[in-house]
């Protein structure tokens, strides 16, 4: 796969599909200029992180958290060790950009971490790589040992008197881990089970020493904004979602990929360059922002702007930016079935509400769809997600309750009909035939 | 109990933290010695452990935490097949059924020869080129028709 | 800080969490995982509180006050999310509380009642979780029953500072085990009982024999180490079922260690005596008190008659009461012998009388959180005081500096600063190199004697740790007590402290160690060593077993062996007392007798009976009180142990006076360095389960793998310059006795030592504690 279209590009300008993830080639589209200029002209950590600031960069992770204003929470006059740590767990069912990214652009996660780490003074960096694309991971060590050759890692970058190492760290198979605390115990050789927060990793980070962590699109898209200012950034988006973003489309779409548009940018602009829907059915519904994010209703998806604030109109998220897009093919009973299931799997087991809700819900789930369904299921699944939310450690709790709620909500006469006829709305061989697996060649 | 090059291996992973934060290795070593062994034994976990100075029940933990390790034998190739929502649109769960009919066996079964293990994954995140699956943990297999699928249970005979 | 909690307001410190602030003001918030000893996990989530302005209930665990927070912990809010969570942790917990061995004692069976719903809206098959077996202390036979509050896992890791139990696999799925197969050894398991909130870790010796509400409880004093563990002692028609932990944060906070927990099988054990015996014929006949009281009676006038006071003497244990300690040697002198001692594994005697007074830990036990520097000489540190390394471990864990200066390598489970670790015949002149490392480092003289001394890096390390600490300790342990120049290393200890200002004190081997001086169970005349180096006529034996309590039992043994009359009082019949005793009388062990432990930092511990005395044994101070009338001794007309007590401490309990560990006449200028033995030393612990009479006959105790029978454990470079292998048979030989033992090879013992543990049944026939030792292959 590769980044399959784009609209006034950034992160994928100049990519040449798998030939130019180089060091060589990076420096050829302006790479590690941004971080050259600011440590030639000797710039501060302020201008940095005001530039940060400038440009609305959201957190490209999930929560859509304003980068910059995450990066002033570092103590400044720390006394010890500070780390940066990239999150490239990328495992929200959905979405697959940072992939991509490190794939075709690895260089532009260790210009943008370096630069972070130079803002915020940190010296040693992790960038965490989801266990499933192990290739990618072996492909970021390489790309690190040529950054390292080249002298933008390392001790004294670029003779600036500034230090930074930064390593790769794989998963190997947890959800959970994309979370940002899981994500450091997991680095720290423990099993991946999120923090009770306060205190945030920028007091009580790794190794409990103040910690930034951002996904892997939130960092390659520093360099980007540091060479072409705050500004210019934010404008190629809109307001208050600065920037272009990278979204994954999967699902009943003819192309499926990731596509580079500016935040802002209408869905029926992004399904058009994704190629439509699949044989031309209609837009059941659409999960917006990986698999946590509500789903929304074909007719309200196509009123949306891609944006953190038109999906929250519509009463859901743009979350990590992985577009899940259904067509009427689509049991969504089964659909919630299987992402109930995963939610269960994935649960760190750690805190009750969410080690015996996931199960009871992907239970209840699953009865229905096996035709076991009881008349007050539906209640039952309510009540339980209400007994979730807002009770856990994490916001996995949240993210398995959002489907449940929002599947009911917009599919609820699909569901009771489900647990009164013990079979599906949708024929199972109209289902298959939407996934178009028998017919589809290479 | 870990070969030289594993350890050589684990060496390297250790020197990529803190000089007293070894035990962050853990779960690279745990994968080298799954590499090695085709599975991960309780002797290696605890070899692990004992290398890198933890309990071994705290590496227990971490092994059976994360579930791209093996603890019980697996057949020579273990084929993990995404089925989660965005594959099960592009006919990752197809994929899946297909498999079991051609091999004969079901999830967390092993081909009488031994040959491959088939196992449900969750997202491996790369959902845009459905149908996925990923061999040995390793090598990442897109866009599996049919016969794509046929292809590589050639190749891997 | 202030907060309101239900409207009442509390002041609390910065970094408080609300749970704090509520335990402050007495408002009970419900929780499983929470526990004010160990780290938070916040993941049980029972105690979700309503925080004004708080879009979401809050864990009051782990939530920390900030000033002017307003906290309702019934609001509706609250209590839902209460009642929520219960629901959840209910829907995979098997509801059979009624043959649960937790029930009538389950948090979650309390909190059931009042947050749980009447019928469960949970309709599928419960979560199966497999039995496991972990050892012979702990059942974990109903995990199934496990909410995964992590407090065992949690305690493993901090308190005990060994992660045996862990929560593996993740989801629904998690599961409470240890590693593949494993036991659990840790010599504070038990605690891990009291903390599981629910029945799925319990008490293997206890499982089952009783109900909670069929036990009265009542209140006790550890008899095992110098700590004075703080205990409840359940009961039921008159028997000792269970003993668990009275919390006092002074002493044992809320632990006891599993000796302390499980010893009480040995009260009900088939070797308790119960009737007097007399041998008669060469055979031990049981007979009735008074015949036996008025035998000895006679015995002992005839004797001193005819050979004089001094031919008597009496030897106690420490572990024995202060008022038994206190008439025992009452009645010794009035029958004319100054013989009488109490530390039975003493070899070295020379700082008797020349003590500044009596000998204790230097500090109160509370005071140890506050060291930032630490030495400890001479102790098998975990095993000799499990609750003691565990405070110490505390200390290491903060910012405190912990060295160890010990006959072997055993890892403490403390994060250490330095480990120095020689053999014993060094050990003086290891310490002599800390003191000479820091008179150093202080610019003051060296003192006399240790001109030659050279210290070494890791001695300086320690000798700074103690000059840099703000408030340091020096610890002499049990080996530093038991070893031929006790007195060396106690004048040494004195010169480190004086030269960095740390306290200087000992850690004390039994419940009684500092009581028995202050019962002046002292001898005048000969002591604990010279009473069988010169045998006596008669010897009264009080709580000891000669064979295994002795410094060196074979010597011990032959003196009693060429007695005319050896008289044991002793709460137990079987053992090696058949070969040597003439009378036994039957006392009883402390569940049964009202009396006095002083501890280390010089606590006065009184207690009461909690049960009757089993048959006709009698507690040791009314034996003692009988035959000090039977003799005419003037003085022993007691009404009760108060009356003992009070004669001999006038304050009645608080702290003992008079504690001080200065030695003046032994300084240690004077002395010279010891010459080291060519050949193998030994190395001898008193392991942990074989310490006194009661531990030795505890089932359970006796299966764990602390009290696997001792092997002559040497290091590999030590085994091969004797050309012998690990795992091969060896005959081991000390004076004229010897035993035959399995060669381990042991990193921990250091060249030229052999480790063979006293206090065993397997290793009694041999001769000292310390010094030459023989291992060739049987
Ligand atoms: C259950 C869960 C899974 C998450 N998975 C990911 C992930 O795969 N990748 C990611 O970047 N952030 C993920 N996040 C969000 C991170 O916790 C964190 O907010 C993010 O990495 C911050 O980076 P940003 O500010 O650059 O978005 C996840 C959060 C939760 C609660
Ligand atoms: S919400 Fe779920 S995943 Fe998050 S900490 Fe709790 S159990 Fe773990
Ligand atoms: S006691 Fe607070 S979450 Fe368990």
């Amino acid at each position: 796969m590769a980044i399959l279209g784009a609209i006034n590009p950034m992160l994928s300008l100049g990519l040449d599909g798998d030939k130019a993830w180089r060091l060589a080639d990076y420096v050829k589209r302006g790479g590690y200029s941004a971080l050259r200029r600011i440590l030639e002209e000797k710039q501060t950590q302020e201008f940095v992180i005001n530039e940060v600031k400038k440009s609305v960069l959201r957190g490209r992770g999930g929560a859509g958290f304003p980068t910059g204003l995450k990066w002033s929470f570092m103590p400044r006059s720390f006394p010890g060790d500070k780390y940066v740590v990239c999150n490239s767990d990328e495992g929200e069912p959905g979405t697959f950009k940072d992939r991509d990214i490190l794939r075709y652009n690895p260089h532009s996660v260790i210009e943008g971490m370096a630069i972070a780490a130079f803002a915020m003074g940190a010296a040693r960096g992790y960038n965490y790589i989801h266990g499933e694309v192990w290739e990618i991971y072996e492909r970021f060590e390489e790309a690190l040992d040529e950054a390292r050759a080249a002298g933008f890692l390392g001790s004294n970058l670029l003779g600036s008197g500034f230090n930074f190492e930064l390593f790769a760290h794989h998963g190997y198979g947890a959800y959970i881990c994309g979370e940002e605390t899981a994500l450091l115990e997991s680095i720290e050789g423990k099993k991946g089970q999120p923090r009770f927060k306060p205190p945030f990793p920028a007091s009580f980070g790794l190794y409990g020493k103040p910690t930034t962590i951002n996904n892997t699109e939130t960092f390659a898209s520093i360099p980007y904004i540091i060479t072409l200012g705050g500004e210019a950034y934010l404008d190629a988006g809109k307001a208050n979602n600065g920037g272009t973003k990278l979204f994954s489309i999967s699902g009943h779409v003819k192309r499926p990929g990731n596509y580079e548009i500016p935040l802002g940018t209408p869905f029926a602009t992004l399904l058009e360059m994704a190629g439509g829907m699949r044989g031309g059915r209609q837009l059941k519904g659409c999960i917006p922002g990986g698999s946590s994010s509500p789903v929304v209703p074909g007719p309200a998806m196509m009123e949306c702007t891609m944006d953190y604030d038109s999906i929250s109109k519509a009463g859901s998220m743009l979350g990590s930016g992985a577009v899940i897009v259904m067509d009427e093919t689509t049991c969504m009973v089964k659909a919630l079935e299987r992402l109930s299931f995963f939610y269960y799997e994935e649960s760190c087991g750690q805190c009750t509400p969410c080690r015996e809700g996931t199960n009871w819900l992907y239970r209840v789930v699953n009865r229905i769809e096996t035709g076991r369904g009881r008349a007050d299921d539906l209640d039952l699944l309510s009540s339980v997600t209400t007994n979730i939310m807002g009770r856990t450690i994490c916001a996995l709790g949240d993210a398995a309750s959002m489907p449940v709620q929002s599947f009911i909500k917009h599919y609820h006469d699909e569901f009771a009909y489900h647990i009164e006829h013990k079979k599906c709305l949708v024929p199972v061989d109209v289902q298959r035939a939407g996934s178009g697996f028998f017919t589809a060649t290479a | 109990m870990l070969t030289s090059e594993s350890l050589k291996r684990i060496d390297r992973e250790i020197a990529k933290y803190p000089a007293d934060q070894k035990q962050s290795a853990v779960m690279a070593a745990l994968a080298i010695a799954q590499e090695q062994q085709g599975w991960l034994s309780s002797e290696a976990i605890e070899c692990v452990a004992n290398y890198l100075g933890m309990a071994p029940v705290a590496a227990y933990e971490v092994a059976t935490f994360y579930n791209m390790y093996d603890l019980k034998p697996v057949g020579k190739y273990k084929l993990s097949v995404c089925t989660n929502l965005p594959c099960m649109l592009s006919g990752g769960v197809d994929a899946g059924e297909y498999l079991k009919n051609k091999l004969g066996i079901g999830y967390n079964e092993t081909t009488p020869d031994g040959l491959i293990t088939l196992k449900e994954g969750e997202c491996m995140g790369a959902c845009g080129d459905a149908p996925v699956m990923i061999v040995n943990n390793r090598r990442m297999c897109s866009w599996m028709n049919p016969e794509q699928i046929d292809q590589l249970l050639v190749e891997l005979k | 800080m202030e907060i309101e909690i239900d409207g009442k307001i509390a002041q609390v410190p910065d970094g408080s969490t609300i749970m704090d602030a509520a335990q402050q003001l007495g408002a009970y918030i419900p929780h499983f995982c929470y526990h004010k000893k160990l780290s938070i996990a916040a993941n049980c989530r029972m105690c979700l509180v309503q925080v004004e302005k708080a879009p979401k209930p809050l864990p009051a665990c782990a939530t920390p006050v900030t000033n002017g927070m307003k906290v309702f912990t019934h609001s509706e809010l609250a209590v839902t999310a209460q009642k929520g969570v219960m629901e959840f942790l209910l829907i995979n917990h098997p509801l059979d509380c009624p043959i649960c061995d937790q029930g009538g004692e389950c948090q979650l069976q309390d909190l059931a009642v009042g947050y749980g719903g009447s019928a469960s809206r949970f309709q599928e098959a419960k979560r199966v979780v497999f039995h496991k077996d972990v050892g012979p202390l702990i059942s974990m036979q109903e995990m199934a029953r496990c909410i995964h509050c992590t407090r065992c896992v949690r305690f493993g890791q901090e308190i005990a500072g060994v992660m045996e139990l862990g929560m593996a696999n993740r989801n629904m799925h998690a599961e409470i085990m240890t590693f593949v197969g494993r036991s659990i050894d840790s010599e504070l398991s038990g605690n891990m009982i009291d903390l599981c909130p629910v029945g799925a870790l319990t008490s293997k010796p206890f499982r089952y024999s009783a109900r909670s509400w069929e036990l009265s409880r009542r209140k006790s004093v550890s008899p095992h180490d110098s700590i004075g563990a703080n205990l409840t002692v359940q009961i039921k028609n008159n028997v000792v079922m269970r003993v668990l932990p009275r919390e006092n944060e002074e002493v044992n906070e809320c632990w006891i260690s599993d000796k302390e927990r499980f010893s009480y099988e040995a009260l009900n054990s088939p070797a308790r005596l119960t009737r007097p015996m007399i041998r008669v014929d060469g055979a031990l006949r049981e007979v009735e008190w008074k015949t036996a009281l008025d035998y000895v009676a006679h015995a002992l006038k005839d004797i001193t008659r005819s050979n004089g006071g001094e031919s008597v003497a009496s030897l106690a244990s420490p572990h024995a009461t202060l008022e038994e300690l206190y008439l025992l040697q009452k009645l010794t002198r009035g029958l004319g012998s100054g013989s009488v001692d109490f530390r039975p594994r003493r070899r070295d005697f020379s700082a008797d009388g020349k003590l500044g007074g009596t000998p204790w830990l230097g500090l109160r036990l509370a005071e140890i959180k506050d060291l930032d520097a630490v030495l400890v000489v001479g102790s098998f540190l975990r095993k000799d005081h499990p609750l003691f390394a565990q405070r110490l471990r505390q200390v290491g864990k903060k910012w405190g500096k912990v060295s160890l200066l010990s006959v072997s390598a055993d890892d403490p489970l403390i994060n250490l600063h330095a480990q120095l670790t020689v053999s014993p015949a060094d050990l003086p002149s290891a310490l002599a190199r800390i003191v000479k490392a820091a008179a150093q480092l202080k610019n003051e003289a060296v003192p006399e004697g240790l001109e030659s001394v050279a210290p070494c890096a890791t001695s300086q390390a320690i000798a700074a740790s103690l000059v840099e600490g703000e408030k340091g300790a020096i610890f002499l342990g049990n080996v530093a007590e038991q070893h031929p120049h006790a007195a060396q290393l106690h004048a040494l200890a004195c010169e480190l402290s004086r030269l960095t200002g740390a306290s200087c004190g000992f850690i004390g081997e039994a419940a009684n160690s500092v009581g028995g001086y202050v019962a002046k169970a002292l001898p005048t005349a000969l002591n604990a060593h010279e009473m069988f180096v010169q045998p006596r006529q008669a010897y009264l034996l009080h709580g000891i077993e000669p064979e295994l309590d002795c410094h060196n039992p074979q010597q011990a043994l032959a003196a009693l062996k060429q007695a005319a009359l050896v008289v044991m009082l002793t709460p137990f019949g079987d053992g090696g007392c058949s070969e040597y005793a003439d009378v036994l009388l039957p006392i009883t062990p402390y569940t049964e007798t009202s009396g006095t432990f002083v501890n280390s930092e010089g606590r006065v511990q009184s207690f009461n009976g909690v049960v009757r005395p089993l048959g006709d044994a009698r507690p040791g101070w009314k034996v003692l009180r009988v035959l000090g009338n039977l003799l005419s001794v003037p003085g022993f007309d007691y009404e009760s142990s108060e009356e003992v007590r009070d004669e001999v401490i006038a304050a009645g309990e608080g702290f003992v006076d008079g504690l001080d560990n200065k030695v003046t006449a032994v300084p240690c200028v004077a002395w010279s360095l010891i010459s080291i033995p060519g050949g193998l030393q030994r190395v001898a612990e008193v392991p942990i389960y074989s310490a006194d009479p009661l531990a030795r006959r505890a089932a359970g105790l006796q299966k764990t793998h602390d009290a696997l029978p001792p092997s002559a454990r040497i290091c590999a470079a030590t085994l091969q310059a004797l050309s012998l292998n690990d795992g091969v048979s060896v005959r081991v030989r000390q004076g004229s006795g010897e035993v035959v033992l399995t060669a381990k090879a042991d990193p921990t013992v250091p060249a030229g030592c052999v480790r063979v543990a006293a206090a065993h049944v397997s290793t009694a026939a041999l001769g000292e504690m310390f010094g030459a030792i023989n291992v060739e292959r049987a």
